[in-house]
């Protein structure tokens, strides 16, 4: 690898001692962080740990609590909106920021349209794109509409956009998420072209061995701290995935009490194949805790929607409780006792605009009819029991549930799961962005549901989460099973192995009896 | 952070909000009154009331199913025009009964049967098109108001189609009697009225329908079977439209490429003034049976003074429906 950064030049864009706070919630404490000229410097850390935030902070479009953040040396506040790129400082979203129906030329062009006598000059604005793209080695033709390029052309389309915007920094997030291999070895070329001309990366990425490919230092956040900023040569994918996870378990967690072994299957999957979804194979018996752990997109969602009828499997089959079933309508896997609880709780979970009752009761209004028309003082009673179970607490249910805090709208959507009254849940991110006390009491309904004889698919991004709860764990990678951990196998470390590619079950129809 | 406080975000002061939402109205309406109190010693006769409500009943019964329809998040551009169809095939029905079933309520009856399944045939049209057809609604009741539209006036050749009179005769209390001297026209729209609240809030359909009206993506990861209960409120729309003309064709015992104009616009106006949300997710009928009643009381006060012009009628409407979802947004901003 050969970089042109001078470790001794100083930062272009450096951090110091940020702090960050979303509505008095803490998320990053006191952050150092910094980025020579050239130089590709990788920042890695679980989902949560902070890395958004601080990249929003680094190019102006969050504000730090405390602490500064030096451009060129001199301490300054970014300019919000994304007018820090015209100082040279771009930031790739994830999800690419692309008008679809646009030009490659146009897009490159947008909001900075090349003018003459007060009209567009078409034709410049065409040969510029064409000479940057040919810079870059990129082989689309900038009368092309984005909505029919590949997601590896829109994303060199938006490196040629930072391009012409001279951008001297430019951060990535999870630019490779959406990559295939080849792919991604052609926009290291590009980064490496990129630093080969004093840009400065920063990159962000969960695939530890692409970072120890590209980066010369990598920094590790973890639950909004910092933990070591390292140059790659004196790190490991075992070290880094060590200082990443690396954390005590405490009692956030009830006592696990493991299934019968002689508990009946409740669930079996053999070879489901679905849109995102590759041959994936697993067993679950009554009682039982079954975690999904993996990278976000790896296909821990398309499984659970497949399995409900929400997705239609392409190949494969699903049996509950000995029976095949092949759900094609939601309806169709509540009446056979088998929930699927969604991690989009404002998306698709709740309806915002709504109050308690009718949110709760809405998955099961057919129980609460009389004589074809609704009955209130049934729901209310529902309400009641929910509200004594889960403990939703809400100053008047008449309020919209939008108002409510997101432990309690979580608590309210468990709660309506929990009304058909299912004997296999699937919790999608059960306690996405709710507080610690929340969590705990989230864990402890789920732990005492499996202990009632319910058996529950946990999908979380947490890996915590995942140890905490689950008596087994499947890992998925990119659309298929990487693993499927048991007992004394479940580590954080070696999730991650398997999560991020270093490790790959031998077997891939590994199945446990 | 304590394990989910209860909300501190809920503030009293919403409370206050909602009462003034579901005054505003009725506020609105109470206002207008007094004006035409003020205005014409006339204006609280029981001729004059009866008078206004039976005009308004058409655009009333159609409101209601357009409260159905907006409240789901879609939205029928096409009931004026179905209305002038409707009335066309039904007096073409009737006439042409006359030779074999002579001047009967046999022959009337025929006729409102025929309207009731022109009007939910079409309906079934809409929907369809809409839910398994996948398009825009907006742009499928635009495109069957104008098929709707040059259908009444090719089957009335560019003219006018008359019902026979002696059937127009015997069809012609249906509009003009009533039951203790309230006109039909009221009391079915009152009945429509009632019935329509009672689905709203009571059943299992109504509550579907601010579902899916809220947000279409929950509804399905809800189990609901989004695209049958659009379906279904389009047909409830069709008909009730039927029922619209049915007491319509006797007023005037005629139809013409001018039947039924704008009362697409006068219908979704009253659903929106009444508070219904314009983009789905929250929907009451007697909020657009009140917004119904102040379209009416406009016109009627307009006629009853002599200040301004009449022929304003249309221009304050339009600021009526204007202000109605300015303040709704506004509620909303707050």
């Amino acid at each position: 690898m050969s970089h042109a950064a001078d470790a001794s030049a100083p930062p272009i864009l450096a951090a110091s001692r940020i702090s960050k706070s979303f509505n008095d919630v803490p998320v990053l404490f006191s952050v150092d962080f910094e980025v020579r000229r050239g130089e590709v410097h990788a920042l890695i850390g679980e989902n949560g740990a902070g890395k958004s935030t601080l990249i929003k902070i680094l190019s102006g479009i969050e504000q730090p609590s405390s602490g500064t953040v030096m451009f060129d040396g001199k301490p300054m506040v970014l300019p919000p909106n994304g007018q820090a790129e015209a100082m040279g400082i771009v930031l790739i979203h994830q999800e690419l920021n692309l008008a679809e129906h646009l030009t490659v030329a146009e897009s490159i062009f947008l909001g900075r349209e090349i003018r003459r006598f007060g009209f567009l000059d078409v034709e410049q604005m065409r040969a510029k794109a064409r000479s940057i793209l040919e810079t870059l080695h990129v082989h689309v033709d900038p009368d092309t509409r984005i909505s029919t390029l590949s997601v590896a052309d829109k994303q060199m389309v938006e490196i040629a956009k930072a391009i012409s915007r001279d951008a001297r920094v430019l951060i990535m997030d999870e630019p490779t998420a959406v990559l295939s291999v080849g792919e991604t070895q052609t926009l290291f070329e590009q980064i490496r072209r990129l630093t080969a001309r004093g840009v400065a990366i920063i990159f962000i990425s969960h695939k530890l061995d692409e970072v120890m490919a590209l980066a010369k230092r990598v920094t590790v956040l973890r639950d909004g701290q910092l933990i070591a900023t390292v140059g790659t040569e004196v790190m490991t994918p075992d070290s880094a995935a060590q200082m990443m996870v690396g954390r005590e378990l405490t009692n956030l967690y009830p006592p696990k009490h493991e299934p019968d072994v002689d508990a009946p299957i409740v669930l079996s999957v053999r070879k489901l194949e679905a849109p995102g979804v590759r041959n994936i194979s697993f067993d679950m018996r009554r009682g039982e805790i079954l975690g999904f752990a993996g990278l976000i997109g790896s296909g821990r969602t398309a499984v659970a929607e497949a399995i409900v009828g929400l997705v239609h499997r392409t190949a494969g089959e699903v049996q509950v409780n000995g029976k095949p079933v092949n759900f094609t309508r939601v309806a169709q896997s509540v009446s056979a006792g088998l929930a699927y609880m969604t991690k989009d709780r404002k998306g698709k979970g709740l309806l915002l605009n709504m109050g308690l009752r009718p949110n709760l009761t809405l998955l099961t209004l057919g129980k609460h009819l009389k004589a074809g028309f609704l009955d209130f003082s049934s729901e209310q009673k529902a309400l009641d029991r929910a509200v004594r179970r889960f403990d939703i607490r809400a100053r008047d249910p008449s309020v919209a549930v939008g108002r409510l805090s997101g432990g309690n709208q979580q608590k309210l959507m468990l709660g309506k799961t929990m009304e058909s009254e299912p004997d296999i849940i699937i919790m999608d991110e059960p306690t996405r962005g709710i507080d610690v006390g929340t969590k705990q009491q989230i864990y402890h309904i789920i732990a005492a549901l499996a202990a009632e004889g319910k058996s529950i698919i946990v999908i979380s991004s947490e890996m915590q989460e995942v140890i905490g709860l689950s008596h087994r764990v499947v890992v998925m990678r990119e659309g298929r099973m990487a693993g499927l951990l048991e007992g004394a196998e479940i580590t954080e470390a070696e999730i991650m192995r398997y999560a991020a590619g270093i490790k790959q079950s031998g077997n891939d129809e590994r199945i446990s009896a | 952070m304590s394990a989910s406080a209860p909300d501190a975000t809920v503030k009293p002061a919403s409370g206050f909000r909602l009462d003034l939402k579901t005054v505003g109205p009725l506020l609105a309406l109470a206002l207008l009154v007094l004006l035409g109190i003020s205005l014409n010693e006339n204006f609280l006769s029981y001729s004059n009331l009866t008078n206004v409500l039976a005009r308004s009943s058409f655009i009333g019964i159609i409101a209601i199913g357009a409260t159905f329809v907006i409240t789901s998040g879609g939205l029928d551009l096409s009931v004026g025009s179905m209305a002038a169809v409707i009335a066309g095939i039904m007096i073409i029905v009737m006439n042409s009964l006359i030779p074999s079933m002579g001047v009967t309520w046999g022959v009337v009856l025929f006729g409102m049967a025929a309207g009731l399944v022109v009007g939910g045939g079409a309906g079934i049209g809409n929907g369809l098109m809409i839910t398994r057809g996948r398009i825009e609604a907006f742009i499928v009741t635009l495109g069957t108001m104008g098929i709707f539209r040059s259908l009444v006036t090719f089957l009335a050749d560019g003219g006018t189609l008359s019902l026979n009179f002696q059937v127009a005769d015997l069809y012609r209390p249906v509009y003009y009697d009533g039951l203790f001297g309230v006109p039909w026209p009221i009391i079915v729209f009152a009945l429509v009225a009632i019935g329509g609240e009672i689905v709203m809030r009571r059943t299992a359909f109504g509550r579907y329908c601010a579902a899916i009206g809220s947000n279409e993506q929950v509804a399905r990861y809800s189990s609901i079977s989004v695209d049958n209960v659009r379906l279904l409120t389009y047909i409830l729309q069709g008909v009730l439209v039927g029922v619209a003309v049915l007491l319509y064709v006797p007023r005037l015992g005629s139809a013409s490429s001018t039947t039924g104009v704008l009362w697409e616009l006068e219908a979704i106006a009253a659903v929106i003034i009444g508070g219904t949300t314009l983009k789905g997710g929250y929907g009451r009928i007697w909020g657009t049976v009140v917004g119904v009643v102040i379209l009416g009381l406009i016109g009627n006060i307009l006629n009853l003074q002599s200040f301004i012009s009449p022929y304003l009628n249309g221009a304050f409407q339009g600021v009526i429906i204007i202000l109605a979802v300015l303040l709704q947004r506004g509620r909303r901003a707050s």
